[in-house]
């Protein structure tokens, strides 16, 4: 079992990581949510050993690691751009760790590995030939390969095109579950985390302001921001939120979340208000309406009607799609 | 604008237009006059004779002056290399206190003349010097030394600009992959950094293998190479046959060298990704570096010091009197010019070898390593690499003299020239130049070119977006060797240089041979001058790379 | 535009930015492009010497008055490297008139053809330094020296020692280890040594000699400065060796509290003369001419010691108080026949190299 204790990094004096603590058990894979520049990346480093803590402790099955040296922690980095190295071929790469260790039947392992992220004939390429997606599933297999206790994944699939990343993200997730592996992930896409982790982490400006299984998170940011970086569009404070919790017909809160597609056209709605804008997509219509008592918010109405800037409508809200918070401020 | 798909007409165009220059320089000054010495050698009473040439070679004491240069250029070598990469990591990968003025210290014991040097040397060796109990006097180990002194900033001045731009995450992957600092050294970093510290250690041989003053003076003529073999041959007997079979094999050898280490330079992906993060300070896992670092200021620390306290002692006493003397014109009128004169004229003489050899070396380096489309191009690109290594390999007195026998009627009539001398030293310092920045050009990924001009970039656009960015700290590096070369340069431009302008090195050089305590003490606080003025210009440079001019 | 134009555009931009701080935008050398030939009437005369060759500035306006000719100097290398560039370039010379080639070196030249022949006026008591065998008079002796053993007297009452005195006491016992001198291959001086012992020995005997010396714990460097300065107890290094090849005029830079502290064994020595002369094939062979005289004038001879370190040929010039005081010259120094020099400095040089390097 990871844990951080009350760990702080700083870079030249500027604190990166303040305060972070973070539990992590075994078998689980836990995502670290944030923004660019919110220091997900150097806890990551840190906890691989590659950057040294100003204070605070990280332990594995509560052995310090302070003065541990990366390549004793028994974790595995997987970088951002795979970073395999250029003059080795893909069996090299993948059984570096073995012949460091001078495992017995490495070549076996090597196949086994390849075959499991799914490259089976790749092992005499350079990586200079290969794709995006073949680089990062070589870069999984080299960190695979000798089963480490933890692995550190920083950004695995953000270089890569969305179909790719879809697809890979649901692999990445089968891998680590048919491996039992315990992960660390860090990235700035929700969509991402909720692919591939059962735990969520969120970061911002150094501190981890939230954490816990990934569905209880996403149904209760913990404060405004929070929600809108988990992919709410707006956070209403007040009497606005007030009137819409009325509208689904929940208890009233300081704030409330909501999604884009939260308020669904419906001649029986109980809200009223006024198309600003439309725009038609594949699957339904979305609108931005201003609301009665609220203010603009974003809906959404079924393919085939035609509301058109300026018409007047009535608005149902799906209870599901909204998230209590506190209020910010 | 640039049209994607050139023919291989159009290619073979511009590999000979962007060659064409360089060649010509490299033809002029190097071909000719050399060729011109060593046929001297081949033509006997006006007939082709090269029978006198090949006798020579038979000849067991030319066997033992050529076992005897490879062996010593090769053991400095090694060891230039073993001390001067961990103290490339400590100075170039971390970051502390001081680190700049080290590195610019480093770099002086290259451009001191070797009479000085070796006369520094051997005050601490000498029977009556602190270290005279070691008996280094006059063996093979202080040869070794003395070339390890001089040449050990090649190699961490080298690999250093190479380590500097090397992403750090390679490594950290290993790392993290389980590998110890010595496993990750061994299979991620050296391989990395094979090409450069492959092209360093070429260079420092050669410098090694046609060094002149350290073998004869620290050997105390024990010991011959075939560089002081040439010059006795040359300067001495005029015994140009001999001259010519040596000048021949050294041609031989260096051609042998350049071919291995051509081999052992290529690496399956040359495609190096830039890393400009900020390096940490050192960790107690830094001793390696550390320890090596001391040993190297101890090495050339030591000499220096030595120098610095003779260049304070008048008599008995400490005093200044040798640096006022040096604004006359010296005791008994031993002093040419005034030093600042010769100062100055060092400086503009190395401010155009400088730029010469930067502009041709630049062309050279790009020329051999765009990436080449047929197995010819390939050779002829590998071909060019190698000839412009060869200048370092030849002795300065063929040159020297080829120089006054070839280069005396128009268009060609330079003898008296004052660009020969620039011109000279352009050419010892080009091959530095090259070797320094053919790594990291070739490191350069095509497709960011490629990228560039799909952008609407130009030619010069994509050169100034691409290469030059990755280029400026090996360039900034290139261009403190190629002035160090000409400041302390003394073989080529003893022959050379003319009375009304000498440099400074041969303004000491004549100070130190020539009675007077005084003429002894001045020759020393010129030499401090010399090494002074050196260590801030390196500074100035080093200072300047960190500049933002390559981040278009 | 080709894109491969990019990098030698850049270059030249580079190249012309900086030009600015060079030598050659400088233009402050006029004569580099003033070539000798071409023009009717020669403007300059151009003096080949070596690199040891200094004359005060003074001395060189009044020859340029004196003679209506702009002097140019070009001085490298030394005596030996001077000789081989005179030989090399014979056909097509350096420039009009040289200075500096030796008698070691002197009959090399003459052999090949470099000078013409030119009969400069000598003064009274110079004709002692003609170069034998230059039947012609192609060479003009200039100024003379001795390469002599010198000894550090301070030492030897300090040790309580008596001195040496000849060739013969340096291999004695008695001085073990205390002798160093520069290498006859790489020294002028010490070929000079090599040639004394030559004169002293014989040609079958100096090998003994050498064996003999160098058994005795002779010290053996590259040059003169190595020698003097690192390894002599009176040089700037302070080293630990009391003997000392050198010149006799060297006891005058070692003047302490009114006395010199070395002083030259005056059965040692060798005489060098330095010769100037015409060049074959000069361009200015009038202003050459007008050189050589002028080389030989009072005024010239006269600045010889403290320019160059060497005695005039002209004996009635007077010489700097010091020199006048401490460097005395040998009456008998040894020679040999420059002629036996050309023809046997391979074979000598070859011998003494396995001797001294077994």
């Amino acid at each position: 079992m990871l844990t951080l204790d009350r760990l702080t990094v700083a870079y030249d004096g500027t604190p990166a990581v303040v305060d972070a603590s973070l539990e992590l058990e075994d078998g689980h894979v836990l995502a670290v949510l944030g923004p660019s520049g919110s220091g997900k990346s150097t806890l990551l480093r840190a906890v691989a050993g590659l950057e040294p803590p100003v204070s605070g402790r990280i332990c594995w099955d509560d052995e310090d690691l302070a003065g541990v040296p990366t390549h004793k922690r028994g974790f595995a980095l997987m970088f951002q751009d795979g970073q395999l190295f250029a003059h080795l071929t893909v069996a090299r790469n993948v059984g570096y760790a073995l012949r460091l260790r001078r495992t017995p039947r490495a070549a076996e392992r090597v196949e086994e590995l390849l075959a499991l992220v799914g490259l089976e004939g790749y092992a005499e390429r350079l990586p200079a030939t290969l794709s995006g997606g073949e680089r990062q599933r070589v870069a999984l297999a080299r960190s695979l390969a000798v089963s480490p206790r933890l692995l550190l994944l920083d950004e695995p699939l953000s270089a890569l095109d969305a179909g790719l990343r879809e697809r890979l993200a649901t692999d990445l997730r089968e891998i680590l579950q048919s491996a039992g592996t315990t992960a660390l992930m860090v990235t700035h896409d929700q969509d991402e985390a909720y692919a591939v982790a059962d735990r969520l982490a969120v970061m911002r400006g150094g501190r981890i302001v939230q954490q816990g299984e990934i569905g209880a998170v996403w149904r209760a940011p913990a404060d405004p921001e929070t929600a809108l970086f988990l992919g709410y569009a707006r956070v209403l404070e007040g009497a606005a939120a007030a009137t819409l919790l009325r509208a689904a017909g929940l208890p009233v809160a300081p704030a409330v979340a909501v999604r884009r597609s939260a308020l669904v056209v419906d001649a029986d709605g109980p809200l009223r208000g006024r198309v600003v804008s439309g725009r038609a997509t594949p699957e339904l219509i979305r609108l931005v309406v201003d609301v009665e008592g609220i203010g603009e918010l974003d809906a959404v109405a079924r393919l085939g009607s035609h509301p058109a800037p300026g018409d007047g409508v009535r608005l149902g809200v799906d209870p599901g799609r909204l998230a209590e918070t506190p209020a910010g401020h | 604008m640039t049209t994607p798909m050139t023919t291989p007409m159009s290619r073979a165009l511009t590999l000979a237009g962007l060659a064409a220059v360089p060649l010509a320089v490299l033809g002029v000054f190097f071909v000719l006059p050399v060729s011109g010495m060593v046929s001297e050698g081949f033509v006997v009473d006006g007939r082709f004779d090269p029978g006198g040439v090949l006798e020579v070679l038979g000849r067991p004491r030319v066997h033992r002056v050529l076992w005897f240069t490879v062996w010593s250029s090769t053991v400095a070598t090694l060891v230039a290399v073993l001390l001067g990469l961990p103290a490339a990591h400590l100075l170039h990968r971390r970051r502390f206190p001081g680190q700049r003025v080290l590195r610019s210290l480093l770099l002086v014991p290259f451009v001191l003349p070797t009479v000085v040097v070796g006369v520094a040397f051997r005050e601490l060796i000498g029977e009556a010097g602190p270290l005279g109990f070691l008996g280094l006097d006059g063996s093979a180990a202080a040869i070794v030394a003395g070339l390890v002194f001089f040449n050990v900033a090649v190699v961490i001045r080298a690999v250093g600009a190479a380590w500097e731009s090397l992403d750090p995450r390679p490594a950290e992957a290993a790392a993290a992959l389980g590998a110890s600092p010595v496993q990750v050294l061994r299979t991620v970093t050296l391989p990395a950094l094979r090409p450069a510290i492959v092209s360093a250690a070429s260079v420092v041989f050669l410098f090694c293998a046609t060094a002149f003053g350290v073998v004869l003076t620290l050997g105390g003529l024990r010991y011959s190479s075939v560089e002081t073999e040439i010059y006795l041959l040359t300067t001495n007997l005029l015994d140009l046959q001999a001259a010519a079979a040596l000048s021949i094999l050294q041609l031989l050898a260096i051609t042998g060298l350049l071919v291995v280490t051509g081999r052992l330079r290529a690496v399956p992906d040359p495609a190096l990704s830039r890393s400009t993060a900020r390096p940490p300070r050192p960790s107690p896992g830094d001793w390696p570096g550390v320890v090596t670092t001391a040993l190297v200021l101890l090495l050339v620390g030591t000499p220096l010091a030595a120098l610095v306290t003779g260049s304070l002692r008048v008599g008995d006493t400490w005093s200044l009197a040798n640096y006022r003397a040096l604004g006359g014109e010296g005791d008994q009128q031993a002093l040419l010019v005034p030093v600042g004169d010769a100062l100055v004229t060092s400086l503009r003489t190395a401010v155009d070898a400088t730029w010469m050899s930067l502009s041709l070396g630049v062309l050279v380096a790009v020329v051999v390593t765009r990436r080449s489309r047929s197995r010819t191009e390939r050779r002829v690109r590998g071909l060019l690499d190698g000839l412009f290594m060869l200048p370092l390999g030849v002795s300065a007195v063929t040159l020297g003299f080829g120089f006054l026998i070839t280069l005396d009627r128009p268009p060609l009539d330079l003898r008296d020239s004052l660009l020969l001398v620039p011109i000279a030293q352009a050419l010892v310092a080009l091959p530095l130049v090259v070797r320094t920045l053919v790594p990291v050009l070739g490191g350069i990924d095509d497709r960011q070119r490629q990228a560039a001009a799909s952008l609407g970039a130009g030619p010069l656009r994509t050169f100034a977006t691409v290469d030059l960015p990755a280029m400026w700290r090996p360039l900034t590096a290139a261009a403190g060797f190629a002035f160090a070369v000409s400041l302390g340069e003394f073989g080529a431009t003893s022959f050379l240089a003319r009375e009304d302008h000498p440099t400074l090195p041969i303004v000491i050089f004549r100070l130190i041979g020539h009675p007077g305590a005084m003429n002894y003490g001045m020759a020393l606080a010129a030499s401090v001058v010399l090494a002074a003025t050196t260590a801030a210009v390196m500074l100035a440079v080093d200072r300047l790379r960190v500049s933002s001019v390559g981040a278009f | 535009m080709s894109r491969a134009l990019a990098p030698v555009i850049a270059a030249s931009v580079v190249a012309l930015a900086v030009s600015g701080c060079s030598t050659i935008g400088s233009g402050s050398d006029g004569d580099a492009t003033d070539g000798a030939s071409g023009a009717d009437k020669p403007s300059r005369v151009v003096l080949v010497t070596h690199d040891s060759f200094v004359l005060p500035k003074p001395l060189i306006k009044q020859f340029e008055q004196e003679s209506g000719y702009d002097l140019v100097v070009r001085a490298t290398g030394d005596a030996g490297i001077l000789t081989n560039k005179l030989v090399l370039t014979k056909d097509d010379p350096l420039g009009d008139v040289a200075f500096g080639v030796d008698n070691t070196f002197a009959s090399r030249a003459l052999d090949e053809g470099v000078f013409a022949a030119y009969d400069a006026p000598l003064p009274a008591g110079a004709e002692d330094y003609r170069l034998p065998g230059d039947d012609d008079h192609a060479l003009t002796p200039v100024d003379n020296g001795n390469v002599c053993v010198n000894v550090d007297d301070t030492w030897f009452a300090d040790h309580d020692l008596a001195e040496p005195e000849t060739l013969d006491d340096l291999a004695d016992p008695a001085y073990k280890n205390l002798f160093v001198l520069p290498g006859a291959a790489t020294s002028s001086p010490g070929m000079a040594f090599l040639l004394t012992t030559i004169a002293a020995y014989g040609e079958d005997g100096w090998q003994d000699y050498w064996t003999k010396l160098m058994d005795n714990g002779a010290k053996l460097t590259a040059g003169w400065s190595d020698a003097y300065e690192v390894d002599f107890t009176q040089g700037g290094g302070k080293g630990d060796r009391p003997i000392v090849l050198s010149y006799d005029s060297s006891p005058a830079f070692t003047v302490s509290g009114g006395r010199s502290t070395t002083s030259a064994l005056l059965d040692t020595c060798f005489r060098q003369v330095e010769y100037a002369g015409v060049l074959a094939g000069a361009a200015n062979p009038d202003g050459a001419e007008q050189l050589v005289d002028f080389l030989l004038s009072p005024d010239v001879q006269a600045a010889l010691p403290e320019s160059m370190y060497v005695f005039p040929v002209d004996p009635s010039v007077e010489l700097p108080q010091e020199w006048a005081k401490f460097a005395e010259q040998p009456t008998d120094p040894y020679a040999v026949d420059p002629a036996e020099v050309s023809a046997n400095r391979d074979d000598w040089l070859r011998e003494w190299s396995d001797i001294t390097s077994r």
